[in-house]
């Protein structure tokens, strides 16, 4: 396969035009000949610079190596020790600022693709059913790990894999968190992808309860001195939706990110014979700039509408991953920038007819260091639409924090927790990912995952 | 899976379902709720706790059909199962937490109407077992639509039935009886709960203002999730903006906004619509009459 070595060996994706029409995987990632040319790129540097860019240091060139050698089961297991979501983590993570943005081949041409190698390794590994081993022995002490998303099943893994009886008590019915909640089917497949790796969780003996919600179902509290659980790691996520309180905001067709995602992914509502029903909306306005409003608007795109991303700021400082905002561009959706909502206009039977917003400009850099807009005055005018997808940002759910004795939040209600091994205020729980940090990302979740299991096994080995 | 330990038709519509459910029947208080779910492609269906039994792990629910998932699991038989059952969720009615000394010298008036009967009954029978007895209100449509009536006379103080056609008892709307105690006989409340379709929380809510008597509804919006994550429930209540799967679902009468929250309950009509039609008329269904619009 002929490549030049400063450029990428690009990965094949479905035509826009035809994916703007169904929710199939978007990016089709390498085949075996791809993979091992874009691995032959690698330099398999001494110092790896891609590794310290890692929040879980994975051993990429070590991994890399054995894909160009064509020892993919090999390139799995490196990944493995370090990972328990390759296949979600080469989809989903934020690689242009991690490892590709650290990757010495960078600095003169393109950085080595490592989040499509990652994917490679792991859904070969699926496809040959490759799965990782149940520990022979346990040792007996029980571990409660609320939540089931990244930081909730990273940690259930290592604690597995050190011989612990570990539980997950998930609030919905079906496991993931945000993996099946939030990201879309055409960036994450639920049934192909994200159950595969939670069957290889359960395949290391943790056990899932799904329809237990911490705080309601049962407490922190009557786990530990009821159930016999000797800690608990809180991966909770950050899932309470944020409104603007701008009038007109409960109006027929205004709904959350989250609400919408939920509806389409979790619930399947964009498939025919699931119950559950989503309005697809002809002229939708998503307010935000983040992944999730790139998620929520292409959702809308495929369920038949005409789009607008609706920020405050410009393109620079749009949130979202490069990648998203590319795809989302080529797919059809409508940028309306440097723009801002006042009102949501609304009919006489409760429906959403329209939004009412103003231009902005951006001035001096606020505390986040961007620059922060301000209103230009004068220039209302009004967007016609029949659905809104407020996409503002969410915040962790009081339930735990509120019902737990001890354990301590801070003003924006994130539990807090010591980064390098999740300690709480609290004896014995242990908090890590979303929880703790407000949204961020699955990776930096799986670290914090990681982290709590550590201190785990530290604070239970010493008891 | 969840077991269906008893499956029985209380009257038109209006089914009663035994499900064991262990963690739930635990931890559940009166004013809480659960979301059902059928099987694997169904809705995530919010319905109050009718009552519970600690002891043996059961769960009772009482529902309505009021679209095409209620319909379907009409269907479900003692022996079946839920694929998923979550609970208990919302706040616990606020007396449960109040000191019983001073709740024994209050004087409750509770007003259901329809299938709100079912979680009227746990408030006054929880009352009744804390040696507190409540005066209760209870009206339908018509004598066939009468639920948990030998239920509720067993737990509650005074029971007054009405149905709007006079079939059975008195005849004419629950608001007409609140009068006639409280302004004909003089009768003294210190709150009121009421728990029925919104139209009617809505009009007992006006009525109470009006003779000060301070009002609780709980409030059935769409839900998705039951946890505060989707903000699908959102309510007015005052100048506030509630969840009402995790703040409610019970909130002060005379604050909320009915109107708003009767135009929200609507948002999935013409959807609902469809699927009743799918779901009864089968492959036969093919849109385009303009039936389900
Ligand atoms: C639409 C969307 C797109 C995103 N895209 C990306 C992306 O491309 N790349 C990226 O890196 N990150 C992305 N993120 C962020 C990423 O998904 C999160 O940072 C990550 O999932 C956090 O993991 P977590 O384990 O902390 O929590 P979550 O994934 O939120 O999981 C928490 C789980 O805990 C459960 N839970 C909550 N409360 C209770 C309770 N009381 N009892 C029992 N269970 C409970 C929840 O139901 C949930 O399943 C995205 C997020 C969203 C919403
Ligand atoms: S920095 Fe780049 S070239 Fe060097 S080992 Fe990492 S991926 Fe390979
Ligand atoms: S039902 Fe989702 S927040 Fe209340």
């Amino acid at each position: 396969m002929e490549s030049d070595v400063l450029k990428k060996v690009p990965v094949r994706e479905q035509e826009p035009q035809v994916r703007a029409k169904n929710f199939e995987e978007v990016c089709l990632g390498y085949n075996m000949e791809e993979a091992q040319a874009e691995a032959s790129r690698c330099l398999k540097c001494k110092n790896a610079r891609c590794v310290s860019g890692c929040p879980v240091a994975i051993n990429i060139p070590g991994f890399i190596k054995e894909i160009q050698d064509g020892n993919v089961e090999e390139a799995y297991r490196i990944i493995s020790e370090s990972s328990a979501l390759p296949a979600v983590c080469g989809r989903v993570c934020p690689q242009e600022s991690q490892c590709e943005g650290k990757c010495v081949r960078g600095v003169k041409g393109e950085p080595i693709s490592i989040g499509k190698l990652e994917r490679f390794a792991a859904d070969w590994a699926r496809e040959n059913s490759i799965s990782p081993k149940k520990p022979a022995t346990t040792n007996g002490k029980k571990v409660a790990v609320i939540g089931s998303g990244p930081s909730g099943v990273t940690c259930a893994g290592d604690l597995a894999k050190l011989g612990y009886e570990v539980t997950i008590f998930e609030a919905l019915h079906e496991p993931g968190g945000v993996l099946v909640y939030g990201i879309p089917e055409f960036r994450l497949p639920k049934e192909k992808v994200v159950k595969p790796e939670i069957e290889n969780l359960m395949k290391l003996g943790v056990k899932i309860e799904t329809n237990v919600v911490i705080g309601k179902s049962t407490t922190i509290d009557e786990l530990m001195e009821e159930e016999g659980f000797e800690a608990v790691f809180v991966g909770s996520g950050a899932g309470l939706p944020k409104f603007m309180g701008i009038p007109g905001e409960n109006a027929n067709g205004v709904f959350s990110a989250n609400e919408y995602l939920t509806r389409s992914n979790l619930m399947k509502a964009f498939q025919d014979g699931y119950d559950t029903p989503i309005v697809a909306g002809t002229k939708v306005a998503v307010v935000g700039g983040g992944n999730v409003a790139m998620d929520a608007a292409r959702t809308a795109l495929r369920l038949g509408a005409e789009v607008h991303i609706v920020y405050r700021r410009s393109e620079e400082e749009l949130p979202a991953r490069v990648e998203e905002v590319h795809h989302a561009k080529e797919e059809g959706i409508i940028f309306d920038l440097l723009t801002n909502p006042v009102e949501i206009l609304v009919d006489e039977n409760g429906w959403v007819k329209g939004m009412r917003c103003i231009r902005m400009e951006l001035g001096e850099p606020d505390a986040s260091g961007r620059r922060r807009p301000v209103e230009i005055p004068g220039s209302e005018f009004e967007l016609e639409l029949d659905t809104v997808i407020m996409s503002l940002g969410t915040s962790p759910n009081p339930l735990i924090s509120s019902t737990t004795k001890g354990l301590e939040i801070n003003k924006h209600r994130c539990i807090i927790a010591e980064a390098t091994n999740g300690q709480t205020s609290k004896e014995g729980v242990f908090a890590g990912g979303d929880a703790v940090t407000g949204a961020a990302t699955v990776i930096l979740a799986m670290e914090a995952g990681k982290a709590g299991a550590k201190g785990i096994h530290e604070y239970l080995s010493n008891k | 899976m969840y077991k269906i330990l008893k499956a029985e038709k209380l009257a038109d519509k209006i089914y009663l379902m035994d499900v064991e459910a262990k963690r739930i029947a635990k931890s559940c208080q009166p004013g809480q709720f659960i979301i059902a779910k059928m099987d694997d492609r169904g809705e995530r269906i919010p319905l109050t706790i009718c009552d519970y039994n600690r002891e043996k792990g059961i769960i009772t629910i009482v529902f309505q059909i009021v679209g095409a998932s209620t319909e379907k699991m009409a269907t479900l038989k003692e022996g079946d199962s839920f694929r998923d059952f979550t609970g208990p969720l919302g706040q616990a009615s606020e007396f449960t937490g109040e000191d019983l000394e001073e709740l024994k010298k209050k004087k409750m008036l509770f007003v259901a109407g329809g299938v709100g009967t079912a979680p009227v009954y746990p408030q006054v029978k929880w009352l009744h077992e804390h040696g507190i007895e409540a005066d209760v209100i209870v009206g339908a449509k018509t004598k066939d639509l009468l639920i948990l009536t030998e239920e509720m006379k067993e737990v509650a103080g005074n029971l007054y039935v009405t149905t709007d056609d006079g079939s059975y008892e008195r005849k004419g709307m629950v608001t007409e009886v609140i009068k006639d105690l409280v302004q004909t006989q003089g009768k003294k409340y210190d709150v009121c709960v009421a728990i029925g379709p919104m139209i009617m929380m809505k009009f007992v809510s006006l009525l109470t203002k009006e003779l000060q008597l301070p009002t609780i509804v709980s409030l059935n919006p769409i839900m998705v999730d039951g946890t505060g994550m989707c903000g699908a429930c959102r309510v007015t209540v005052g100048s506030e903006v509630k969840f009402a799967c995790v703040d409610g679902p019970e909130f002060d009468g005379h604050l909320v906004n009915f109107d708003e929250a009767m135009k929200r309950q609507q948002m999935y009509k013409t959807a609902e619509g469809k699927a009743v039609l799918k779901l009864r008329e089968g492959d036969t269904h093919h849109g385009g009459c303009g039936q389900c619009e």
